[in-house]
């Protein structure tokens, strides 16, 4: 089946998400889709699948013109979506995730499970997709649910499988499996757009490639005659280095360590099982590993929000284990937070008290009971001047700046102040290339003037960009440390390492 | 720093104009929803069968004893204090992201409590004893409003069910409190308890102009609590602390406060007011305490603070609206025999209105601003 | 890896002790309550009556010798404590306390009764027929947060019900009062569901309101038209039906067989909406929109009229409740006569782990406190009546705060679902 976008044009108010797109996408065939985070991706996807109706141009289907109304329209033309985040319900099995929707039913709307089971047993045998049809969803690894999210795709029949940023939760090598089973339904005769802003990812599996920058296609072409600068050029809009340039470290004295830290999580799993580890100021410690393999669970038991079952947290050479958050904080301990929505700051405070949420009470800002608050202004002021966080004024909704502002907001409001000690969780996720350099080289200058910097996050290329030092993280355990002085770390091991291979050289 | 940085930071500092969409939210929704609710309550009228010249004479009537004398506005503002005082603390816990539906239990425990003290120390003079009373209905409405914060701090249980049990309990320990020989008045067999002695009493201020205005020294402490809270929520450490948990529990506990200590103490500042609204009524109005003697005001409040938008000057206006509804809800009564339950409904339509901006704005689409996504606050 | 299953297990213990420990301090206070509080004269008997004169099957009285009994519930209590103190063991912690409050509720009874008697069954059924309108109101909190709208309005419908069946029942007899009922709850839940779904109004405020309004409206037309108009409040009550030979078992009998159209209906709703949410197409998609609206959403599910539809049903449903307190009761409508039951509906909802089943189980919990304070005031204890009227709102608290974290609400219960 094929599908084309012809001249699709869809705003948001005065912001143009897709402008005069024009797009072809063909059976047999993976379309590689590339752009950063606010390129249009998501729109694009969401009026192909009939969530959004575009204001201008049409859909056709085998050349003939389609009108969507509705989310369900999409895939009911044998077009699926398999998102980012997962459409799955957790506390349902597998068989009733797949047939949500199109169940499979008897008298008085009686819902027929056994028969559920066995379509799904059928495609999976079909594909080799190798889904238990009776677990509950929340038992599964990432890597297993993304696999029900196809299979939820194929029960629909769908012969065009959009794929959003498909491997942000995968290893190294479970990218090598997805691909595989990428290349299965492509030879299947499905239709396959993979959208991500990973470039050589891309340039693995696409056989053709469409650019996607500020709404609009702004290239075209054929992964075997590109190379990953120039889709980067494309990307962007103007050369991009991928290198930090930094200086080699200097490390010094131990600024925080870890000895023998466990902790179990609510759910009763064991999060952080004997994490023994240093960071010394003036180096980036990077720690690397598939999301929920306890990183979570590390930085909150670092910065104080949850307290270890064992072992002992030491912040220049003072133990902190049972200390406050605010303690921390107080010593030296900056935080940026890995969902900075959900924790890093408060929509609906202005830039300025954003700007103090933890440091309100601190002397500078305020006395015994009351906070000095045209003193704050001024400060949240310089430090947008300071971090470039573009807004008209400091009055405004935090809420209402851009992810890039708002990460700035808060990166600024970690470093703008005598640290000792960074920690950095995902310090660019959601957030564009230019804020992304910026964010780098403060993290960097930080390290250079002292600090002692741990960075976590799930983009393997921005810890390899960063650290010194690399940590892998696997159930919750250290289970391989690399130098990469010069980045010289082996991707290879640290994908394994990542995978769980104990192999990897602990130097 | 370069001159040019300067600049931009003064550039940032000025301060932002009120835009259309506050005025609407703040002004232009909430007499709306006034005159709606007015509107339903003729409805209401009419199908039960008042007639037109009864409706009529209900809002003339509605609208002289609020406002229409001397007499009505001692009135209003006399049932203004005890509202806009716990409608002060309900606003603070909406703040901090606490439903607290339990001021009708705090202002009867600390209304009891203020009883209770006041006329067992009634020897103490006018200056020790009324500040005092006034101060162990504070602590007595906060420690019971404590007890839903702590339980929420510690084991997450929702406070808007404990606090509606913690109002039904509370009726129960006044019923039990008002048999027992030391809080019953004597010779009485009804269960009322002892007056409160005249130094325990908040004064008159208006008696030496007719002794029936009953308006007394309470508006001071309402306005007094007016101003406190404000300066609470904006101005103070603490504050900033319940406004961060109320918008962003995560990122108020990433950012070092302590969760479970802003939940007791926002509870039990708003249990205090609450208190203190008890004690103000029974210093100030009542004189002793009886059977469910808050007569719904803790829900008065609730009205109140949502009416005000959480805001300590909002929840005054606010307050001496529904003191003034109460008022003249008092002479339509007596004047055209229309039931004052009829101003219940009356605030609860105000209420809903207020509380979902989206729908004044689907009756009255005209004149506000153009804005797909038009909700409020 | 065997070293790394040791810490697991080793921490897991170490928390587990903690909480086992506490339970096995509060199973001994318990003994020690029973030992020197409810402490029974040696010799003196408690009596329970297990059937009227009239009944078809006559049982003897069931004696119980005050004294002995409750040594024996200090010493099974003591023992339990004891036990879970040295030993715990996580699983038997929530096991042993159920068993520790049961023996506490017992041994209290044979304080209470030592020396006089009373009637067991007529308690019993006091206990289901007071569970009736707790239990519906649990129901329609199941249905309402299945689909991840939080309904603090449950209150406000019952009396709604309440007052229509007293109203219609009045007009149109008993049969049309009660479909009234029903249909005024719907309303509500109607007027709920717009304002929150459609209007995106704060869920608890909404409720609040509701609650607020319903209270209003009652009492203004109570005190305007019914004060005046007597008749108008003056409905037919439904009278107990017995179920030919069943009716007749001892005590079960006249505890669930020979009841009102309430209890029966509010079994066979449980029945009904277990069936309906747990193993029907529409149920699994509710459920659906209640644990992860998007994901529903994504797969053509409506979202908005899921909701729409299952908070009109809990509507329904409390509607149907709040007409016991009328049409099932005392035929007439007096202000504000709930008195909580709304809410308490909601704790055995929690208590009842969002399960129409166990929020019937939870409801008899609470009806059993509520007929025992009933019994307890007519058995002159010492205990002041106001204190054992606190009983089901005391339990309602301790159930909220103990059971919250261990049941799992519906992921999306209370947040408004925003389309793309």
């Amino acid at each position: 089946m094929d599908v084309e976008l012809r001249g699709v044009t869809k705003r948001f108010g005065p912001v143009v998400a897709n402008d005069k797109v024009n797009l072809v996408i063909r059976g047999g065939e993976v379309l590689g889709l590339l752009g950063e985070n606010g390129a249009g991706k998501s729109t694009m996807m969401n009026i192909l699948s009939g969530l959004y109706s575009p204001d201008e141009g049409e859909i056709l289907i085998d050349g003939k013109p389609v009108q969507f109304e509705g989310p369900g329209d999409g895939i009911a033309a044998g077009i699926g979506m398999v998102h980012q985040h997962f459409m799955l319900v957790p506390v349902f099995t597998v068989a009733e995730n797949v047939v949500l929707g199109v169940e499979p039913t008897g008298k008085f709307d009686y819902l027929d499970l056994k028969r559920a089971r066995a379509q799904v047993r059928a495609i999976n045998d079909q594909y080799g997709l190798e889904v238990p049809p009776d677990e509950l969803i929340e038992d599964l690894p990432v890597g297993i649910q993304q696999r029900v999210e196809i299979l939820k795709v194929l029960f629909r029949k769908a012969d065009v499988l959009i794929l959003d940023e498909p491997t942000a939760v995968l290893t190294p090598q479970e990218v090598q499996d997805f691909f595989g089973i990428v290349r299965a339904l492509r030879d299947a005769g499905k239709a396959i757009v993979f959208i991500t802003h990973k470039l050589h990812e891309i340039l693995e599996v696409a056989d053709r490639i469409n650019v996607l920058r500020q709404g609009r296609i702004v290239g075209e072409g054929d992964p075997k005659q590109l190379n990953e600068e120039q889709l980067a050029e494309m990307m962007v809009g103007r050369p991009v280095t991928f290198a930090v340039s930094k200086s080699p470290a200097q490390p010094g004295e131990d600024r925080l360590t870890l000895t023998g830290v466990s902790m179990i999580s609510d759910r009763g799993e064991t999060a952080l099982d004997n994490v023994t580890m240093t960071v010394r100021s003036g180096e980036v410690v990077g720690i690397a590993g598939v999301q929920g393999n306890g990183q979570t669970e590390l930085v909150e038991v670092i910065t104080g929000l949850t307290r270890p079952g064992r072992g002992k947290v030491k912040f220049d050479g003072q133990d902190i284990t049972r200390a406050s958050v605010r303690a921390r904080h107080m010593a030296g301990m900056a935080h940026i937070p890995e969902d900075r929505h959900k924790s890093g700051m408060v929509d609906n405070f202005t830039i300025a008290e954003n700007m103090v949420l933890n440091s309100y009470y601190d002397s500078e800002f305020s006395g015994p009971l009351s906070i000095d608050w045209p003193k704050v202004h001024e400060t949240a002021a310089r430090y947008c001047v300071e971090f470039d966080v573009r807004t008209p004024s400091v009055f405004l909704r935090g809420g209402s700046l851009s992810g890039g502002n708002q990460q700035k907001m808060v990166v600024a409001r970690e470093l703008e102040r005598q640290t000792r000690l960074v920690i950095a969780s995902q310090p660019t996720r959601g957030v564009d290339v230019g804020a992304i350099e910026y964010i780098h080289e403060r993290l960097i200058r930080a390290r250079d003037e002292g600090d002692g910097v741990l960075i976590v996050s799930s983009e393997l290329d921005e810890i390899m960009g960063l650290s010194d030092r690399i940590l892998v993280m696997f159930e919750g355990r250290i289970v391989a440390e690399f130098d990469n002085t010069g980045g010289k770390a082996d991707r290879n091991a640290i994908g394994l390492a990542m995978a769980g291979a104990t192999t990897g050289a602990m130097a | 720093m370069s001159l040019s940085n300067q600049d931009l930071q003064k550039a940032l500092l000025r301060p932002l104009g009120r835009g259309r969409q506050e005025f609407e939210d703040l002004v232009v929704v909430p007499l709306i929803a006034v005159v709606i609710a007015l509107l339903f309550g003729m409805v209401v009228m009419l199908a039960t069968g008042v007639d037109i010249g009864t409706i009529g004479r209900a809002f003339v009537a509605l609208a002289k004893g609020a406002f229409g004398s001397l007499n009505a506005v001692s009135e209003t503002l006399t049932a203004a204090i005890p509202v806009v005082l716990a409608g002060l603390g309900l606003g603070l816990g909406f703040r901090a992201g606490l439903f607290n539906i339990g001021a009708e239990g705090q202002i009867l425990m600390g209304g009891l409590a203020a009883v209770i003290f006041g006329f067992s120390f009634d020897h103490l003079p006018f200056a020790i004893l009324m500040p005092l009373t006034l101060i162990v209905a504070m602590l007595v409405g906060a420690a019971y409003a404590a007890i839903a914060g702590a339980l929420r701090a510690l084991t997450g249980a929702h406070e808007v069910i404990s606090t509606i049990m913690l109002n039904l309990i509370s009726y129960r320990i006044l019923d039990y409190a008002l048999r027992q020989p030391f809080v019953q008045k004597e010779g009485r067999s009804d269960p009322i308890s002892k007056s409160v002695p005249d130094a325990a009493q908040l004064p008159k201020l208006l008696d030496w102009i007719d002794p029936n205005l009953r308006l007394h020294a309470g508006l001071f402490l309402m306005l007094a609590m007016v101003l406190f809270v404000w300066w609470l929520l904006f101005r103070s450490k603490i504050g900033f602390a319940f406004r961060a948990s109320g918008e962003n529990p995560d990122a108020a506990k990433y950012a070092g406060m302590p969760s479970g200590l802003i939940i007791v103490l926002a509870m039990a500042t708003a249990g205090g007011l609450a208190g203190l609204a008890g004690g103000a009524q029974v210093l100030g109005v009542l004189e002793r305490a009886s059977p469910g003697f808050s007569a719904g005001l803790g829900f008065d409040a609730i009205a109140v603070a949502l009416l005000g938008r959480s805001h300590p000057v909002g929840i005054l206006f606010a307050g001496i609206l529904f003191g003034g509804l109460e008022a003249g809800g008092r002479q339509m009564q007596v004047d055209a025999g229309v039931s004052i339950d009829l101003i219940g409904i009356i605030q609860a339509l105000i209420v809903v209105f207020i509380a979902a901006p989206l729908l004044v704005r689907a009756i009255f689409p005209w004149g506000f601003r153009k804005d797909g996504k038009g909700a409020a606050e | 890896m065997t070293d790394m299953t040791m810490t697991h297990s080793d921490k897991i213990d170490l928390s587990k002790a903690r909480q086992t420990r506490v339970g096995g301090v509060i199973l001994i206070l318990l003994a020690l309550l029973v030992l020197f509080v409810l402490d029974v004269p040696m010799g003196s008997v408690a009596t329970f009556k297990l059937s009227r004169p009239t009944d078809a099957i006559p049982l003897g009285d069931l004696v119980v010798p005050g004294g002995p009994f409750n040594l024996v519930a200090a010493g099974i209590l003591a023992f339990l404590g004891v036990r879970q103190f040295l030993r715990g063991g996580g699983r038997w912690t929530s096991l042993s306390l159920g068993i520790g409050f049961a023996i506490l509720v017992l041994a209290f009874l044979i304080w209470a009764t030592t020396g006089k008697s009373f009637s067991l069954t007529g308690m019993l059924q006091a206990t289901v027929v007071r569970a009736v309108p707790i239990a519906l109101g649990g129901l329609a909190g199941v249905l309402s947060e299945r689909v991840a709208v939080v309904n603090i309005a449950i209150e406000g419908m019952l009396l709604a019900g309440a007052f229509t069946g007293a109203l219609m029942g009045s007009l149109l007899g008993g049969w049309g009062g009660l479909v009234a009922a029903m249909i005024i709850g719907g309303a509500f839940g109607f007027i709920l569901a717009a304002l929150v779904v459609t209007y995106r109004m704060d869920q608890i405020i909404a409720g609040t309101v509701i609650n607020l309004f319903v209270l209003g409206v009652t009492s203004y037309v109570s005190s305007q038209v019914f004060s005046n108009y007597r008749a108008l409040n003056n409905a037919p009550v439904f009278r107990s039906w017995a179920i030919p030979y069943l009716s007749d078992i001892p005590v079960i009998g006249p505890m669930l067989f020979n009841q009102n159209i309430f209890v029966y209906g509010a079994l066979i709703l449980v029945g009904m909406a277990t069936y309906y949410l747990f193993f029907t197409r529409s149920g699994l998609r509710a459920r659906a929109v209640g644990e992860h609206p998007r994901a529903a959403d994504t797969l053509g599910i409506d979202v908005y009229r899921t909701r729409y539809v299952h908070v009109i049903m809990a509507g329904m449903v409390a509607g149907f409740g709040g007409a016991w307190f009328t049409l099932g009761s005392v035929g007439r409508f007096d202000e504000n006569m709930t008195g909580g039951r709304g809410f308490i509906g909601l704790a055995a909802m929690i208590f009842g782990r969002w399960h129409p089943v166990g929020a019937l189980a939870a409801a008899l919990v609470f009806g059993f406190a509520d007929s025992l304070q009933q019994k307890m005031a007519l058995l002159n204890t010492p205990i002041p009546s106001e204190f054992l009227a606190m009983a089901p709102y005391i339990a309602t608290i301790v159930v909220v705060a103990g059971l919250i974290g261990k049941a799992r609400a519906p992921a999306a219960d209370g947040k408004p679902y925003v389309k793309e």
